[in-house]
C-alpha cells in the first residue's frame, strides 16, 4: 500500500509509564461500549475520544507509557462533564469517576495559564473559607443591586456579557443557622447534622431553611456543626485533590464531633463527594477509618426522608412538575426512586416524566464556564425535552442544576419555575398547617 | 499520494474536526469489544453519503485500506484495522430518515443505535426485532455488517431477515441501491451479500428495515437450577414439547457472579444455572405456554421457576442477561468469547465438554448463551498481563470450537468472523467454498482494501499480511 505512514503501533514505550494512573478500575473495563450512547459528549460529537470508553483507554495508555499527557489528552479528559452516566450504564461496575478524577489530579486544572491561576486561587483561597465566600457574595449582590451592573454591562465585550448573564442573582438574605439546635416537631426520630455548603446558604438560603423545617416536621433534631466547610467537590473535579483532602478532614472532624445519626446533604454534588471521602482518604493512615465511618453516615435529604418515611400531615400543593435527576444523585449516588416517591406523596402534585431526565443539563460544577459551547448545547436539548413534556415547573435537587435550568428557561424557554425537592415538601407541610388553622 | 495530501483531501471533504490523526485521538479506535488491538493511521467521520463516497474515492486514489466502524461494540475484531489505514466511522450518519408504519418499514442511517429504532416506534406498537445484547449501544450498520442476532433470534430470525434494502457506496465511490422498500426484488439478492459481509464489499449508508407489531402479551419465566445438566435437559425438553419461545437464554454460575458483582439484578448467586424463557403472542396462548414451560422446568428439578410479575421485573432480568458480557470485567480484566453453535440436543454434552476444557486449561469459563438455538457463548476469563496466558486462552477457545464441530455444530452464530475466527473458517468451508466466496468479494473489492485481513483465512488479493501487530495472538493468524 502506497501510503507512507507513521506507524503508531511501533511507538510502544515512547513515553514514561505513569504508575499513579495505573488504577485497578482500568482493568475492570472490558471496552464493551455500552457506555457510549449514555455519554452526553459522545452523543453530541460522536467522537470516541469524547466517550467514557475512549477516555478510560487514554488513561490506560498513559499509565502504560503509550501516550503523553499533552494538551490534546487534557482536552479529552476535561470535556467530560463527570456526570457519571457511564457508571449507571456499565455492566462491570467500572467507577469511571475515580479514573477521571485521578487523571485530572495528574493533569492539574484546565484552561489557559491565567484561567488556571484564577481557578487555583478560587479553589485554595476562597472556597475553603466561608467568610471569604460570603464577602464575594456580598460584593456580587452590591454589583447587581446598586445599578453598577446595568451601568457597565453595555461596555463589556460580548464574552464577558454572556458570562455576566450566567451570574446567579444573589438574594437579599443568606442562610446563617449559627450553633442552635433546630428541635424535632412531634416524636423525635433522629438527630441529624446538615451541611450548609458553600453556595447553598448564599444563593439558595431559602432551600436550606426549607430543608431544616421539613426535617423538623419529620421528627429530626437538626444541627449545623461549627467549622464545617465546602465539601471540596469542585476541587476534586478540577484536579486539586490536595486542597480537597484538607477540606474533607475538616468536615470529618466537624461532623463526627457532633455525635449525630446521619449527615444530611441537600446538594447532590456535595452528597456524592462526601459519600466518597472514604475513598479520597483511603491512603491516609490518620483519617482512612474515620473517613469511611463519616461517609457511611452521609445521606441525601430526599434519600433520607424517603427511607424513614414522611410523617403526616402533608397538605395539598396543586402543581404539575417534571423531575430532573441531578447526575450526582442518579448516577453518583444511585438515588432515583426516592425523590419521585416523595413527590408522589404530596397530594395535588402531578409528576410528568421527561425524556432523558437523567441526562446532564450541562451545568456540571464550573463546566458551564469552562466549556460554554458544549454546556449550552446540552442545556438547549434539556429545555427542548422539558418543553415537549409540558410541565410548567421542574424539580432538581441540586444548586448547579437549578441555576442552569433557570438560565435555560430565560435564554431558550419555556417559561419555567425551578424548585428544589425540599421547597415542595416544605410547601406541603406549610399548607397542612394552614388548613389546621382554618 | 502522500500521507499529507490524503489528510488534506479528507479534511476538505469532512472538515478538520472530523479527520483524526493525533495519537491521542486515533489510539481510542485501536479496539472494539474484542481482545484485538491495531491502531489506525487516520480516523474519518463523514456526515452523509456524499462525503462517504468522496472519502472512498480519495482512499482508492491513495490505495489505502478502509475499515468501517459503527459503535465499536463487536466481539470478533471486525472494526479493528488489521492492516492500519483509514477507519471510517459511520457514527455521524445517525438519522432515522423515514418511518412508514402502514408498510411496516423504517429507513435509517448506519450510525443509528439499534435500540433507538424500537424507541422511535414503540408508542405506535411496533419494534425492530434483532436485539443483540449490546443493543443500547450498537449501530444498525454494525448489525448489518455482522448479520447480528440476539436473544429473540429464536423467534424472529437474524438481521438479514429484517433488512429489505440498502444504499451502498461501492469501491469506486458510486452510490447504488440494493433491494428496496418492498420484500421481493427480482434478480440476484445483492442485499444478502452485503448483510454479514463485515465491511469487505462496500460501505452501507442507508438501511430499509422491517418493523414488527408488538405482541399482545409477553410472559417471562426465570428458572433456577442446582445442576447444569438439569438446565440443559430442560432446554431440550421445552423445544421438544413444541413450544417455540421468543427467547430461551441460559446463564451459568460464573456469569451470575459477574452480573451480581458488576451491576446486580438479584439473581441467585448459589445457583449452577438459570434459564430465562420468554413467550409472546396472544394472551391465552402465552399463559398456557408459560405454564407448560414451568412444568417442564419443575420436572427437570428446577428449585424455583417464577414468572416475572410486571414489566419492570422483566426488564431487570433482561438487564442482567444483556449486561452479562460487559460484566465479565467484574471478574477478570479480559475475556475471550466464543460463538459456537451445536444442535440443541447436544447442549448437555457440550456443556460437559466445556467444563472439562476449563479444567484442562486451568481457565475460568463463564457461559451465557442463546440456549434455544444452541448458540453458545463461552467467555474465557483471563488477564492479558500474565505472560503466556493468552496463548492458553486461544488454545482453549479452539478446543471449544472443535468440540462444537464434533457435535455437528458450527463456529459462529452471530458475532461474525472478524479477525478472531479467520483461523477457524477453514473448519467449516472447504477450499472450493472459500474460493467462490472470495471471487464474490473480488467483484466488489478488486483492490482488497475494504476491511482487509478479515473474514477469509488468507488475504484474498492484497498480498500478504504485512505485520503481526503485538496484540493479536499469534495463533489466530494463518
Amino acid at each position: 500500500m502506497a501510503l507512507e505512514h507513521v506507524d503508531h503501533n511501533q511507538e510502544h514505550g515512547g513515553s514514561a509509564k505513569i504508575d499513579a494512573l495505573n488504577l485497578p478500575e482500568l482493568y475492570q473495563c472490558v471496552h464493551c461500549g455500552l457506555c457510549l450512547n449514555q455519554c452526553p459528549t459522545y452523543r453530541a460529537l460522536r467522537l470516541e475520544p469524547e466517550s467514557p470508553r475512549g477516555r478510560i483507554h487514554l488513561v490506560r495508555a498513559a499509565a502504560e507509557g503509550r501516550v503523553e499527557l499533552n494538551e490534546r489528552f487534557k482536552e479529552h479528559l476535561y470535556l467530560c462533564l463527570l456526570c457519571r452516566a457511564c457508571e449507571t450504564a456499565c455492566p462491570s461496575g467500572v467507577q469511571y469517576g475515580r479514573i477521571a478524577e485521578t487523571a485530572r489530579e495528574k493533569l492539574g486544572p484546565p484552561g489557559s495559564r491565567l484561567a488556571r491561576a484564577v481557578l487555583n486561587f478560587v479553589f485554595t483561597r476562597v472556597l475553603p473559607y466561608p467568610r471569604r465566600l460570603r464577602t464575594v457574595a456580598l460584593l456580587l449582590r452590591w454589583y447587581q443591586h446598586s445599578g453598577l451592573q446595568r451601568l457597565i454591562l453595555p461596555l463589556l465585550p460580548k464574552k464577558l456579557r454572556q458570562m455576566d448573564s450566567m451570574l446567579p442573582r444573589v438574594p437579599d438574605r443568606f442562610f446563617e443557622p449559627g450553633r442552635k439546635v433546630f428541635p424535632a416537631i412531634g416524636q423525635r426520630r433522629a438527630k441529624v447534622a446538615m451541611l450548609n455548603g458553600c453556595v447553598m446558604p448564599l444563593l439558595f438560603g431559602e432551600v436550606n431553611a426549607a430543608t431544616v423545617r421539613v426535617l423538623q416536621s419529620n421528627g429530626c433534631d437538626v444541627v449545623f456543626p461549627k467549622n464545617q466547610i465546602c465539601c471540596g467537590a469542585l476541587n476534586i473535579h478540577n484536579g486539586e485533590q490536595d486542597a480537597a483532602k484538607e477540606m474533607a478532614k475538616q468536615n470529618i472532624d466537624a461532623f463526627l464531633a457532633a455525635g449525630v445519626d446521619t449527615v444530611i446533604v441537600n446538594s447532590a454534588g456535595c452528597g456524592a463527594t462526601m459519600k466518597e471521602y472514604g475513598y479520597l482518604l483511603r491512603d491516609d493512615p490518620a483519617y482512612a477509618e474515620r473517613a469511611a465511618i463519616f461517609s457511611s453516615l452521609v445521606k441525601d435529604a430526599g434519600e433520607f426522608l424517603a427511607d424513614i418515611g414522611l410523617v403526616a400531615p402533608l397538605g395539598r400543593v396543586e402543581m404539575t412538575v417534571t423531575y430532573q435527576d441531578p447526575c450526582h444523585l442518579a448516577h453518583g449516588q444511585r438515588v432515583r426512586s426516592q425523590p419521585r416517591k416523595l413527590l408522589n406523596a404530596i397530594a395535588g402534585v402531578k409528576l410528568l416524566e421527561m425524556e432523558g431526565s437523567d441526562r446532564c443539563c450541562g451545568s456540571a460544577g464550573i463546566y458551564n464556564i469552562t466549556h460554554p459551547d458544549m454546556s449550552q448545547h446540552l442545556l438547549k436539548e434539556k429545555m427542548q425535552s422539558i418543553a415537549a413534556n409540558g410541565a410548567p415547573a421542574v424539580v432538581a435537587p441540586n444548586p448547579g442544576c437549578m441555576l442552569q435550568l433557570r438560565y435555560g428557561s430565560e435564554r431558550y424557554g419555556p417559561a419555567l419555575k425551578v424548585y428544589h425537592l425540599m421547597d415542595l415538601l416544605d410547601r406541603a407541610y406549610a399548607s397542612a398547617d394552614a388548613s389546621d388553622l382554618k | 499520494m502522500s500521507r499529507n495530501a490524503l489528510i488534506n483531501e479528507l479534511r476538505a471533504i469532512v472538515g478538520e474536526h472530523y479527520v483524526l490523526i493525533e495519537k491521542e485521538d486515533v489510539i481510542v479506535y485501536e479496539q472494539d469489544g474484542s481482545i484485538f488491538q491495531v491502531m489506525p493511521e487516520i480516523v474519518v467521520l463523514p456526515a452523509n453519503v456524499e462525503q462517504v463516497s468522496a472519502v472512498i474515492k480519495a482512499a482508492k486514489r491513495a490505495n489505502v485500506p478502509i475499515v468501517p466502524r459503527g459503535s465499536g461494540t463487536g466481539l470478533a475484531g471486525g472494526a479493528v484495522p488489521a492492516e492500519g489505514g483509514i477507519v471510517l466511522s459511520l457514527a455521524r450518519l445517525d438519522r432515522i430518515l423515514k418511518i412508514d408504519l402502514p408498510n411496516r418499514i423504517a429507513i435509517v442511517e448506519p450510525g443509528v443505535i439499534n435500540q433507538d429504532v424500537t424507541k422511535a416506534v414503540a408508542e405506535d406498537g411496533f419494534f425492530y426485532a434483532p436485539d443483540p445484547s449490546s443493543q443500547a449501544a450498537c449501530s444498525i450498520g454494525g448489525n448489518v455488517a455482522n448479520n447480528s442476532g440476539g436473544p429473540h433470534t429464536l423467534a424472529y430470525g437474524v438481521t438479514t431477515n429484517h433488512v429489505l434494502g440498502l444504499e451502498v457506496v461501492l469501491d469506486d465511490g458510486q452510490i447504488i441501491w440494493l433491494g428496496g422498500e418492498v420484500p421481493d426484488t427480482p434478480g440476484y439478492d445483492l442485499c444478502g451479500i452485503f448483510v454479514g459481509s463485515e465491511g469487505t464489499v462496500g460501505i452501507v449508508t442507508k438501511i430499509v428495515v422491517r418493523l414488527m407489531k408488538t405482541r399482545e402479551s409477553v410472559r417471562t419465566l426465570l428458572a433456577v437450577f442446582d445442576q447444569m445438566d438439569h438446565a440443559t435437559q430442560t432446554v431440550v425438553d421445552i423445544t421438544g414439547a413444541g413450544i417455540i419461545p421468543a427467547a430461551l437464554e441460559m446463564m451459568d454460575r460464573t456469569t451470575i457472579e459477574a452480573v451480581e458483582r458488576g451491576a446486580p439484578v438479584g439473581l441467585p448467586r448459589d445457583a449452577e444455572a438459570v434459564l430465562i424463557v420468554e413467550v409472546e403472542g396472544v394472551r391465552e396462548q402465552t399463559e398456557k405456554a408459560v405454564e407448560v414451560a414451568r412444568g417442564i422446568c419443575q420436572r427437570n428439578g428446577a428449585r424455583e421457576a417464577r414468572v416475572a410479575r410486571d414489566e419492570s421485573e422483566r426488564q431487570l432480568l433482561w438487564k442482567g442477561r444483556k449486561g452479562a458480557f460487559g460484566a465479565m470485567g467484574a471478574l477478570a480484566p479480559n475475556y475471550y468469547v466464543q460463538d459456537g453453535v451445536v444442535p440443541r440436543s447436544q447442549l448437555p454434552e457440550i456443556m460437559r465438554r466445556i467444563a472439562e476444557i476449563s479444567k484442562q486449561y486451568n481457565l475460568r469459563i463463564a457461559n451465557v448463551f442463546h440456549a434455544g438455538d444452541g448458540n453458545l457463548h463461552p467467555n474465557i476469563l483471563f488477564d492479558m498481563r500474565t505472560p503466556g496466558e493468552l496463548d492458553r486462552v486461544v488454545e482453549a477457545g479452539a478446543a471449544t470450537l472443535r468440540a462444537c464441530i464434533e457435535l455437528g455444530g458450527s463456529i459462529t452464530g452471530e458475532h461474525g468472523i472478524g479477525i478472531e475466527k479467520k483461523a477457524y473458517i477453514g473448519l467449516l468451508f472447504n477450499e472450493a467454498d472459500l474460493e467462490a466466496m472470495s471471487r464474490v468479494r473480488k467483484v466488489f473489492d478488486p483492490d482488497g482494501r475494504f476491511n482487509p485481513a478479515k473474514l477469509f483465512p488468507t488475504p484474498v488479493s492484497c498480498g500478504e499480511v504485512r505485520r503481526q501487530p503485538a496484540n493479536i495472538p499469534a495463533g489466530l493468524w494463518l
